[in-house]
């Protein structure tokens, strides 16, 4: 899976879970520049997307996420690995 | 309400992680009313219980404000800053805590006394919390027990030795519901059992634990939430009161009105009948417990009320509440079981197993609870305990005999509603039957009929279709079958006699009938026709035989019923014979019109 079809994939995710059907996700997007991506809804983000991909982030890699794109990398390096 | 949004109360987690601002955003714009203040008092991170706690609440009407105590301050909140507490005046506090927040564990070694000890000291230290809010707030409490703990540090002895944690937290369970027995403001929410359920590998989160104090999944959590729904909804009086049972194919396996009561899947023959026993007790269970019964059924009501003469039945007619079998829609007999037993249809669940009718009532009735219980009669008793909906809050003795008071008004509500006595009503179902000789396109019918029909059957003598002719064209013998048509259409062929002649007595070989048409007074119009048949070759007595069999008990009685005398002691096995003087005979039935054959 490509890093675009894994961001493409995140989208509806983030849109259902921070309620916002026309946000757009960019691999620079963040809890800065992202409305109401709060620590709360970061929970639920990394519960969605790891049921979603079926992978598990190790605790050591949860903190090294800075923005979409640091996690569709992680996202793509897990799958690759499976 | 939205389908999506009505069942909030049965989605799934994920479902309800991806879409709960989404609804908690829709279910506010309705402005619900109940303003319900509940201050949330935690040992973890709170907010994702109460974030699932906040939707079930709306979907229920509440309008929930929470306060929460910052992470672990549980114990500070409720004993030292109870003026900030009580400034947000909260109706319930619910004390959330873990066996993270424990602060004693007895040491290692322990002896009896040093566990004792620390038990009471922890005991004390929630005491305390307790008082404290009873004191100066004097709110409902909700207070969690413990899981256990997700390590036994020795093994098995754990839950035994003094020091164990796991019989740490049992003892101090014990304690705890000790205490809430003693204290009426002060309300256990059962987390053992709770995640027991979930399982605890399922229920501790070590990576959110370690992140964000968060000590269980999401699954927990939904689970804690959902209870907690349960609690709140019984306090303001919103806890279902009523089970509304379907029959066919939902307490018994099989059709009642085409397979006969004989043939129903009930008691411990097969594993289907074996479920279908389970469940049943789970109803009865849920009756003596306070909860009502009640029968919705598409069905002929006699033959509805049939089943529960099974011998295997463990329901009886008696535990029913309501009883409606007939074939108007289901969400109108809903409405009626409603007004028969003054009950709101919102304190009523409804289980089917059929998809369609759930369907209509869901859709039909809102505030009915109507539980996805599938077609599965395994799965219905934990889909059903999964719903939380009978969750009581207090148990009073009035409870228990809830479900007495209320059969008997069925009886009475039943009685007033429909017909003055049984006759009107067996009038009322404008019976015809056809009662004549065997003949030949019925022989296949009366051989399988004998053969298959266990228990209102005299003699459980089984005849081939050859031996059914031979008596036929034997002017020794007298053979009656009986046809029974009523309102609700034709129940077919449906009963035998065999008569044989010696000199002046006729011997009753074969009397069966099917369970179908119990209660007609089918037995009357063939006893009527069967004497005179009798009169006809010559007999002036007619002898009849009860051979007792696993099955058959329901027809011991039953030629004392029809006015025949013992002939003789019983048996050791129990058989009994039985005499009626032909002499005296007048007919008895009343409530059949009688025809022969040839007339339809």
């Amino acid at each position: 899976m490509t890093n675009e079809q894994i961001l493409q994939e995140l989208q509806p995710i983030f849109q259902d879970i921070l309620d916002q059907p026309d946000l757009v996700l960019t691999p620079e997007s963040n809890g800065q520049n992202v409305e109401d991506w709060d620590s709360l809804a970061h929970v639920n983000i990394v519960t969605a997307v790891q049921k979603h991909f079926k992978v598990k982030f190790a605790l050591g890699e949860l903190q090294e996420l800075k923005n979409v794109g640091d996690m569709v990398e992680l996202i793509r390096r897990k799958l690759g690995a499976s | 309400m939205p389908p999506e949004v009505a069942s909030i109360e049965t989605a799934s987690v994920d479902r309800l992680i991806l879409k709960r601002r989404r609804f908690v955003r829709e279910l506010r714009a309705n402005a619900p009313v109940r303003e319900l203040r509940i201050a949330v008092l935690g040992g973890t991170t709170t907010n994702e219980v109460v974030d699932f706690l906040e939707i079930h609440l709306l979907v229920n009407g509440f309008n929930p404000i929470f306060y929460q105590s910052e992470f672990g301050r549980f114990y500070e909140d409720a004993v030292y800053d109870t003026a900030r507490l009580a400034a947000f005046r909260p109706e319930l506090v619910y004390v959330h805590t873990c066996y993270r927040n424990i602060t004693s564990f007895p040491p290692l070694p322990s002896t009896e006394e040093d566990h004792r000890r620390e038990v009471d000291k922890e005991l004390e230290r929630f005491r305390q919390i307790w008082q404290a809010l009873n004191d100066q707030i004097g709110c409902q409490i909700i207070q969690n027990n413990f899981e256990l703990p997700p390590i036994s540090l020795m093994g098995n002895m754990d839950a035994v030795v003094s020091g164990g944690r796991t019989r740490f937290l049992l003892d101090l369970n014990a304690a705890f519901a000790a205490e809430a027995r003693q204290n009426p403001r002060l309300l256990i929410q059962d987390i053992q059992t709770i995640a027991s359920r979930v399982g605890l590998p399922r229920w501790f989160d070590w990576d959110r634990w370690f992140s964000y104090k968060i000590l269980y999944t999401p699954e927990g959590n939904l689970a804690i939430a959902r209870s907690l729904n349960a609690m709140i909804k019984s306090m303001y009086g919103m806890a279902k009161k009523v089970l509304v049972l379907d029959l066919d194919n939902t307490l018994w396996g099989g059709v009642i009105g085409d397979d006969g009561v004989d043939k129903i899947q009930i008691g411990r023959e097969t594993p289907l009948a074996e479920a279908y026993t389970a469940f049943q007790q789970y109803c009865l269970d849920q009756r003596k417990r306070g909860v009502l019964l009640a029968v919705c059924s598409k069905n002929n009501d006699e033959t509805a009320r049939g089943g529960f003469s099974h011998p295997d039945s463990v329901l009886k007619l008696e535990h029913f509440s309501a009883f409606k079998a007939n074939w108007e829609p289901k969400h109108e007999n809903l409405l009626h079981i409603a007004r028969d037993l003054n009950l709101g249809v919102d304190s009523f669940v409804f289980v089917d197993d059929n998809p369609a009718e759930r369907h209509i009532v869901a859709a039909q009735i809102p505030g009915v609870a109507v539980p996805d219980v599938g077609s599965d009669v395994s799965r219905f008793i934990p889909i059903i305990d999964a719903g939380r909906y009978f969750e009581p809050i207090s148990l009073s003795k009035e409870d228990f005999e809830r479900a007495a008071m209320y059969a008997n008004r069925a009886e009475l509500t039943a009685l007033e509603s429909k017909f003055e006595d049984y006759g009107a009503y067996l009038d009322s179902m404008e019976m015809e039957a056809e009662i004549d000789s065997f003949h030949n396109v019925y022989l296949e019918r009366i051989s399988q009929l004998t053969n298959k029909t266990n228990q209102y059957n005299l003699t459980t003598r089984r005849c081939t279709l050859a031996e059914m002719e031979s008596f036929q064209s034997d002017p020794a013998y007298v053979t009656l079958y009986g046809r029974l048509k009523d309102k609700f259409g034709d129940n077919g062929l449906v009963t035998v006699i065999l008569g044989r002649k010696k000199d002046d007595e006729l011997h009753l070989d074969l009397w069966l009938m099917s369970c179908r048409v119990l209660k007609r007074d089918m037995e009357l119009a063939m006893l009527d026709t069967l004497v005179r048949r009798a009169r006809a070759i010559g007999t002036s007595r007619l002898v009849g035989y009860y051979i007792p069999t696993k099955k058959n008990g329901m027809v011991a009685d039953h030629y004392e019923s029809l006015g025949f005398k013992p002939l003789s002691e019983a048996t050791p096995e129990g058989a009994t014979t039985w005499v009626l003087e032909l002499g005296q005979y007048t007919p008895r039935n009343t409530h059949i019109a009688v025809i022969g054959r040839g007339h339809d």
